[in-house]
């Protein structure tokens, strides 16, 4: 996979306490650590380990990803808010990457 | 026994009743394939004229799979080939080769010039060659941008055919199979119908009288390809038509064709035909 690139998807905008959908991608090789390539030399573990989404500034979710998550991970959760605000995400890398993303919605 | 898929439906219904569960599902002839809600797709068609006999119904491989793959289809989000769709877009902008173009200098906005492109290939050139879009992007790649040629079954050609593909998204297939076609149509039917390998199998031995049917723990479609380039889950890539010709040869235990070769582009023409009036459904999910 040439570049990580995050990708998330939420309604403009919700009513005070409905739960919407919140669906994050990021596009990563996720490499194991466990293979190894044709020379038989163990290739590096590179994985996304934590991933994070703030709104306004409060956490919303906080979670580690371990070994065991396919390549390109796919989350996908419910949230609710009482203002209009900003969703931050930020997944972060083995390789010390940290890669954010944002995205504004309106109190409907 | 051409229309299997149906006969498996209803004994699926007798087996419920029969056991009082819910039974397998697939494949779900009933089923409508929308995308993002908004774009219906046709996957069920009347066979054009040259199938008379061979098929009662045109089925897209997506009835063919189960609820859970299917559903990834649905929602451009979840559809894992979006992915490297998005890396196809930015290798049209990217300028590569001698002559400082890249895809987007000479045609433009992706979303215009290269609608239609995918329903009606394989096409034959004005040389009166066979060609592929892969043929075309190695083209321009050689001999516009003065780029080296991207091999026929590599991740940025594969992502750029799913990136072309799925300009003409919802279109039906129609490729020509007259004129100067026929010869490749002709070639591209008999290759169809031989049979190869040890195991003496040819496509029709299993997608024409036995879709709907069991191979394995999975269920043979009619090996239709308008959702080609495909992201295959078992693979978790992208999967080019010839890739997957090529696997299927090979596993009747044949020496199998060149990825790119005349054999394979003769079968794509072939093939293409036998779904004439389908949706375009590139990029597909499939397992």
């Amino acid at each position: 996979m040439a570049d990580v690139k995050p990708r998330v998807k939420i309604p403009s905008s919700a009513s005070a306490g409905e739960a919407f959908t919140v669906k994050t991608l990021i596009s990563h090789p996720m490499e194991s650590g466990l293979r190894k390539d044709a020379d038989g030399n163990a290739i590096p573990r590179r994985i996304i380990n934590r991933f994070t989404c703030e709104f306004n500034g409060a956490n919303v979710l906080d979670m580690e990803l371990h070994g065991a998550v396919s390549a390109n991970p796919y989350i996908e959760f419910e949230a609710q808010i009482d203002a209009a605000g900003e969703f931050t995400f930020t997944w972060y890398d083995d390789d010390g990457s940290v890669y954010t993303t944002t995205n504004a919605i309106d109190l409907a | 026994m051409t229309f299997r898929a149906k006969k498996v439906a209803v004994l699926a219904v007798a087996t419920s009743f029969a056991f009082g569960n819910t039974a397998v599902a697939e494949p779900d002839l009933d089923a409508v394939l929308v995308i993002n809600d908004e774009l219906e797709m046709v996957t069920m068609v009347d066979p054009p004229a040259h199938l008379e006999g061979a098929l009662d119904k045109v089925i897209s491989g997506w009835h063919f799979r189960d609820a859970a793959t299917r559903k990834l289809e649905t929602d451009d989000f979840e559809n894992p080939a979006f992915i490297h769709v998005e890396q196809g877009l930015t290798a049209w902008e990217t300028v590569e080769g001698s002559e400082g173009e890249s895809c987007a200098s000479c045609h433009g906005s992706i979303e215009e010039s290269m609608k239609g492109l995918r329903a009606v290939l394989p096409k034959v050139t004005a040389d009166g060659e066979l060609w592929s879009m892969e043929n075309y992007i190695n083209d321009c790649r050689e001999n516009r941008m003065g780029a080296e040629p991207w091999g026929w079954n590599t991740g940025p050609m594969r992502d750029m055919t799913a990136a072309i593909a799925l300009q003409s998204r919802g279109m039906p297939v129609n490729v020509a199979i007259d004129g100067p076609a026929q010869p490749y149509w002709e070639q591209g039917k008999e290759l169809y119908y031989k049979r190869h390998g040890l195991l003496d199998l040819s496509c029709a031995s299993c997608h024409e009288e036995n879709n709907g049917n069991y191979i394995r723990a999975d269920h043979l479609s009619q090996g239709q390809i308008n959702g080609f380039p495909v992201y295959r889950l078992k693979q978790s890539n992208m999967i080019s038509l010839h890739n997957r010709f090529f696997g299927c040869v090979r596993d009747t235990r044949a020496e199998s064709y060149e990825r790119g070769g005349p054999e394979f582009r003769a079968l794509e023409l072939y093939v293409a035909s036998r779904g004439n009036g389908l949706s375009v459904e590139a990029p597909s999910v499939r397992n």
